[in-house]
């Protein structure tokens, strides 16, 4: 069954001065999802990011949140939706509390409680009355989180939300967009740069380069050719006649046998291998190329 | 509303922005009544110790003989009478002319103020309170809320008119409270001439009266907060327009330093009344000195700054709903 959709965009266009630099976009967000939005710097991610929070207006086109209509009942709409536009910029000179209690105050019926709340989800609570300005990144960008939840939003919208975080720190953002997907049912629109970013973290992926969408898929059609295990076995042949019974191979020369990476099933059927005398020698699990398909689909603009 | 107009200000106290203000206005006055009390001892020493009550009273007497001869003009008789019932003022109430209360110390420091300071402490909150969250970029925060834009702007102006408030009313009790400590805090009711009529013909002073300092205060602080509130909005709409606070704080001081240079030099250039910077000094038509160029009034300065006044409004409020954030 189909989930509801929470955020629909259609044919969403906005041209500054003679130049179009959004070019029709059209697509759907559904509930519980991560949807990813990948693109070169440049691309209008931003943009058009900016224009489904309500601070730029649309040449053309229509954003509903929830069913209504932004321009419509742009209270009702922003009322459901959650977000982060690029840096959480928060008052520094306030402390955590009075940031966030700043934001509650914007919402409607958002009193104490849900801000002791959301502290505990982002686990401020040690520091929320600390200025902001003595906070590291990674707390602002906590923060950030807590304040786009405050009022319990349906679809969360965040601009590079790993922008500036040390390696620690992006792991554990991406664990807590997922538990918000997952276990909180929200949508969660991510845009990044950064192609192993998205592939981690979202369900689904528009590519955009230069204003429009060039392909929107879940990731795992995306890439065509996925994640494989490359296995070096010794007796060769016996080895790769094993595997052959159990996976298909798809490629096997150099004394190195290809097949499909399955979290549950390659454990398996490596101790299938060891059991029947052969000795792997080497797992080698290869990460899937989205980058050649990125490159050829926007024909050959550059990503990091 | 309430809740928005609460954020603004609670924003506007952790800035300490009222506190610095309320700082500086605290050093100008201890300043000014040093110098004042400089002044008021040098008048004595010229004049020989206590004898001022003598002098007024030789001044009376001359006054009163004066005022007996037949050959006067009504016009010239009636402001005899007035000077004569200061003076008499003066002497029953035990009050040095020369030598001002803390009132009187007010009023003076209210009436050079109104053009420049007073402005400049007001376009120190009102140049960033919209341009600064461009700056912090809070404004992405702020207006991805699901409140109107006008809203916000309006709680921001609102707020505004609160510190003007506060600023104009610290400015008077500070000027009060510390200047009391030199001179004495007597003399609310010290008489003060009021309403003159500048006119083609020159000064008429068909209308002028004699008037409680405490009333005549309660008009300058009334003329005071009203240009304060103009120079507020239109540093306000600049901060709209511009996301920059150095660049709209610049653009108003000029404003406000050329209308104080072009008071001086425009007399001949009639159409420069309508600039809002030469019509600031509003309090010096209660006291009749002649307006920088002919045929400004009390009125006619009250009505350019209201215009003024209602253009900036307008433009704040259009362009901030209506424009792009990036």
């Amino acid at each position: 069954m189909e989930k509801d959709i929470t955020l629909a965009v259609k044919d969403l266009r906005k041209v500054i001065g003679r130049r179009e630099i959004i070019k029709g976009l059209t697509f759907d967000l559904r509930e519980g999802e991560v949807f990813g939005f990948l693109g070169p710097n440049g691309a209008g991610k931003t943009t058009t990011i900016r224009m489904l929070v309500g601070l730029i207006k649309p040449t053309s086109g229509s954003i509903e949140i929830c069913g209504t209509n932004i321009e419509e009942d742009f209270q009702k709409a922003l009322g459901c939706l959650g977000c982060i536009v690029e840096n959480p910029e928060l008052y520094p000179f306030l402390s955590g509390y009075n940031n966030l209690l700043h934001f509650a105050r914007m919402l409607p019926s958002v009193g104490d409680e849900r801000i002791k709340e959301v502290t505990k989800l982002v686990g401020l609570t040690e520091r929320i009355h600390d200025k902001v300005k003595t906070y590291s990144l990674g707390m602002r960008q906590r923060l950030g989180i807590a304040q786009a939840l405050l009022g319990s939003p349906k679809v969360l919208i965040l601009d590079e939300p790993t922008n500036g975080l040390d390696p620690a720190g992006i792991r554990e953002m991406r664990e807590f967009i997922r538990f918000l997907a997952e276990e909180e049912g929200l949508s969660v629109l991510v845009s990044s740069h950064l192609l192993s970013e998205i592939q981690l973290l979202c369900d689904r992926v528009a590519i955009i380069a230069k204003g429009s969408i060039i392909r929107t898929d879940t990731v795992e059609k995306l890439l065509s050719n996925r994640e494989r295990v490359a296995w070096r076995l010794s007796p060769f042949e016996k080895g790769r006649d094993l595997l052959a019974a159990l996976t298909p191979i798809e490629d096997a020369d150099n004394q190195i046998v290809l097949t499909e990476f399955n979290e549950q099933k390659t454990p398996e059927w490596n101790r299938m291998l060891v059991e029947a005398g052969v000795s792997v020698l080497e797992m080698n699990r290869k990460m899937p190329v989205l980058e050649d398909l990125f490159l050829e689909l926007t024909g050959g603009e550059t990503i990091e | 509303m309430n809740k928005l107009i609460q954020n603004e200000m609670m924003k506007l106290i952790a800035k300490k922005r009222l506190v610095v203000i309320a700082l500086i206005i605290g050093v100008l006055v201890v300043l000014f009544t040093y110098a004042q009390y400089k002044e008021v001892q040098r008048e004595r020493e010229k004049l020989g110790t206590n004898d001022w009550r003598t002098i007024l009273q030789q001044q009376i007497v001359d006054t009163t003989n004066r005022l007996s001869s037949n050959r006067l003009s009504d016009e010239w008789r009636q402001q005899l009478q007035i000077s004569l019932q200061q003076k008499q003022y003066y002497l029953d109430h035990d009050i040095n002319p020369a030598e001002p209360g803390a009132p009187t110390f007010m009023r003076i420091f209210l009436e050079n103020s109104i053009d420049l300071f007073i402005p400049l402490m007001v376009m120190v909150i009102a140049s960033d309170l919209v341009s600064s969250e461009h700056s912090m970029g809070t404004v992405k925060l702020l207006l991805t809320r699901p409140v109107k834009r006008w809203k916000v702007l309006m709680s921001k102006y609102i707020t505004l008119c609160l510190a003007i408030s506060l600023i104009v009313a610290i400015a008077g009790i500070l000027s009060f409270l510390i200047s009391g400590v030199v001179f004495g805090y007597k003399g609310w009711e010290a008489p003060i001439l009021t309403g003159f009529n500048v006119t083609d013909t020159g000064l008429n002073t068909t209308d002028v009266k004699l008037l409680s300092l405490w009333k005549f205060l309660l008009m300058d602080f009334g003329l005071v907060w009203f240009v304060a509130l103009v120079v507020g909005t239109l540093s306000f709409m600049l901060s709209v327009l511009i996301n920059s606070t150095a660049a709209g704080m610049g653009v108003m001081l000029a404003a406000l330093i050329s209308g104080a240079i072009l008071s001086n030099m425009v007399s001949s250039w009639e159409s420069a009344k309508y600039f809002f910077m030469v019509n600031l000094r509003l309090t010096d038509y209660m006291q009749g000195s002649p307006p920088p160029i002919e045929g400004m009034t009390l009125s006619f300065s009250l009505l350019v700054l209201f215009i003024w006044w209602a253009a900036a409004m307008a433009v704040s409020f259009i362009v901030f709903t209506k424009k792009d954030v990036y």
